[in-house]
């Protein structure tokens, strides 16, 4: 709805109480993300805006929560950290193989019960995590890799790979298919038509299809309770505890720096969907 | 009639569909790693949960004999000295494996005091004379001659049962086999089934009227500005859960940002300081931002694709704007809503996180109940029943999702 000098005065008042309202929706999804960051640069131990940090007085912030959660004393977010990160990698590298050759399969025109499969596929996304955390708790207690690095892999596998299958699947729904059938009559090979045609076309989807899955595994907490020794602690069961017990300002350092870590995920998104929008040809708006 | 021949000498019709065996062949054998994978990893264990939540083999394995001698007993009288005979060689059996503390566990779900009884009981049984059991057992403690720690055992006895799933909605079996509400103060399941379904409900509802206003700008916007808004909706979808909790539970504490802002303005005294954690409320407006950008992006994608020119065409016909939206867009924006308001309502109805940090007693879900039957009282069975309604109740959902949208078409990001 266009506003101009003409518009009549009611409509004028509806469009702005509706960007009113719309701002403040924005206000309502991103101003409690940014509360977490001044609070982190506090100097003292309580979780509260003190008046001298109103009053932008330099005294009043500091980066010893930092300091804390880089050298404290006991420190519990180095291991964590680590323990994530292996986590994360190995979960993802699984994830987007496994979800990328079934997302091939299942985009061919030929697969056989595809609405079924596509389901099965997907259900791990769908299917409430307290449930496959329990499940899953006596699957790998049974097999005898309960408390195990393996066993916490192998459920960040199945959780991540739906995301995985989606991605990529949407991906290939735009591939042009004539694509490998002139490579094949050019005399290339299944395998080559993979790898020099189908694969650099997709990666796009794919790099994305492992970021969610990375990010999946990064942040997932309800199936690593059931599932974690005091070995295994990563950085999500770290955060779980400490809010559990008591609110300090480290973990609200350690929420700053994942809040960095989005902000570097969203903009290798948003790179990866320019790319993948100019691979294919298409134009922005 | 000729028929065709390929090169190779073959029927073309033959030919063309051995290619096309082949092809689907090739499909599925991309598929076949992930797909075993998920059914030996992920689906059969679910299924096993399923089987957990009926099987009740424990403790007629402990207790063979009784088992067989209490389903031959009536129940409306005292059971013989036959059958205190039988109980009294099967628990001195489980006694001596050092096996009692089980059976005391599990008789104790069926009625509360047996876990002290058997405990009691346990120690005294090398005691016991070969004679008169019956009378054994009473002078011992006299709740062996009462007939309702009896009738629980013979209720608690057959190898599958359903018996937790009527614990799940806080129904029970009484000794004759009938299904009975469980007494009032023990009531706690159904309210909070009710409480999962309204919550859910809830944050649905107040998600998509906030969601419907910021998507349809998004969608108008051009492109350069929408972008930049976008980023306002994917970087919440992109944060960590916990991170995005603990920025709730610093605004909402007591002496948290919003009760500052709300005493610094004078809208309540600093004693007064209103309670917004730790009950319904803070449950409530937390799961409604965290789940927000879950309807925004399908109701985005939908809006994206509905042409401008539509609602101008409404107007140059005499529509009035509402007349319009109420008319053309709106309608046209149903598949997103349907989306959006069944990805929200599926992922409401099984939160644990949030909810366990930010509910306290009165704001916690379903989730956090089973939760605690599997960390807390180590009733797995019913923790496994209450799993599987939950499962089932989001399965339908999940068919009902596919069967109106096609699951092809969830996108994401």
């Amino acid at each position: 709805m266009a506003i101009n000098k003409h518009t009549e005065l009611r409509y004028k008042i509806w469009h702005y109480t509706y960007l009113t309202i719309c701002g403040l929706v924005f206000f309502f999804l991103i101003a409690p993300l940014f509360v977490i960051v001044p609070l982190s640069f506090n100097a003292e131990q309580y979780i509260h805006f003190s008046d001298d940090m109103l009053a932008l007085k330099p005294e009043a912030f500091s980066l010893r929560w930092y300091e804390d959660m880089v050298y404290g004393t006991k420190n519990p977010w180095g291991l964590a950290f680590k323990n994530s990160l292996v986590i994360g990698i190995f979960a993802t590298i699984g994830a987007t193989t496994l979800g990328t050759l079934a997302a091939l399969g299942l985009s061919s025109k030929y697969m056989p019960y595809k609405a079924l499969i596509m389901s099965i596929l997907i259900s791990p996304m769908v299917v409430p995590l307290i449930i496959s955390g329990s499940a899953l708790f006596f699957f790998l207690a049974k097999i005898g890799l309960s408390s195990s690095m393996l066993g916490i892999i192998i459920s960040h596998i199945i959780l991540g790979t739906p995301f995985v299958v989606i991605t990529v699947t949407a991906t290939l729904s735009s591939f042009d298919h004539s694509l490998t059938r002139a490579a094949s009559s050019l005399g290339s090979s299944p395998m080559y038509t993979f790898f020099k045609v189908i694969l650099p076309l997709i990666t796009p989807g794919v790099i994305s299809g492992a970021l969610f899955a990375f990010v999946t595994s990064f942040d997932e907490v309800v199936v690593v309770l059931f599932l974690a020794g005091p070995d295994q602690t990563t950085v999500p069961i770290q955060m779980w505890t400490g809010l559990r017990e008591q609110l300090s300002p480290t973990i609200l350092s350690v929420a700053t720096c994942l809040i960095a870590g989005s902000i570097i995920i969203l903009v290798l998104m948003e790179i990866l969907r320019r790319r993948s929008e100019r691979l294919r040809g298409i134009q922005p708006r | 009639m000729s028929i065709i021949l390929t090169t190779e000498g073959l029927p073309l019709e033959k030919s063309l569909k051995k290619v096309e065996q082949k092809n689907k062949f090739r499909a599925f054998l991309l598929v076949l790693p992930l797909l075993l994978f998920l059914i030996v990893a992920y689906v059969w264990p679910i299924l096993n949960l399923l089987t957990r939540s009926v099987d009740n083999r424990l403790i007629s394995d402990l207790l063979p004999q009784t088992a067989i001698a209490l389903s031959n007993w009536e129940g409306n009288e005292m059971p013989s000295e036959d059958i205190y005979k039988t109980f009294y060689l099967d628990l001195n059996e489980a006694h001596k494996q050092k096996l009692s503390g089980k059976v005391s566990t599990r008789l104790n779900y069926a009625k509360n005091g047996f876990k002290s009884l058997i405990n009691k009981t346990r120690r005294k049984l090398k005691n016991f004379e070969d004679e008169n059991y019956k009378d054994q057992f009473i002078d011992l403690n006299k709740k062996w001659g009462d007939i309702e720690y009896w009738q629980a055992m013979k209720v608690a006895m057959p190898k599958y049962t359903i018996d937790k799933y009527l614990g799940s909605v806080d129904l029970e079996k009484n000794y004759s086999g009938e299904i009975i509400q469980k007494p009032e103060k023990r009531r706690i399941h159904r309210t909070l089934w009710y409480r999962t379904f309204y919550v859910a409900l809830g944050v649905t509802i107040c998600c998509l009227l906030l969601a419907y206003p910021i998507a349809h700008l998004l969608s108008t916007l051009p492109l350069r500005y929408s972008n930049l808004l976008l980023i306002c909706v994917l970087l919440p979808f992109w944060t960590s859960l916990l991170v995005r909790t603990s920025s709730w539970m610093i605004l909402l504490q007591q002496q948290g940002v919003l009760n500052d802002i709300l005493v610094y303005f004078k809208i309540v005294g600093d004693k007064s300081r209103l309670e917004l954690m730790y009950n319904m409320t803070g449950t409530f407006v937390a799961m409604t931002q965290i789940l927000l950008p879950f309807m925004v992006l399908p109701l985005y994608s939908v809006m994206k694709t509905i042409p401008p020119s539509l609602m101008r065409a409404g107007s140059s016909l005499g529509g009035t704007p509402f007349h319009s939206f109420r008319k053309i867009y709106f309608p046209l924006t149903y598949p997103g809503i349907g989306a959006g308001s069944l990805l929200v309502f599926i992922l409401a109805i099984g939160y644990y996180i949030t909810p366990a940090l930010v509910g306290g007693a009165s704001g916690t879900l379903i989730s956090n109940r089973i939760a605690y039957h599997m960390k807390e009282t180590l009733d797995w069975s019913m923790a496994s029943a209450m799993g599987t309604m939950l499962l089932v109740s989001v399965l339908v959902l999940y068919w009902l999702y596919n069967k109106i949208l096609g699951i092809d078409n969830i996108k994401l990001g």
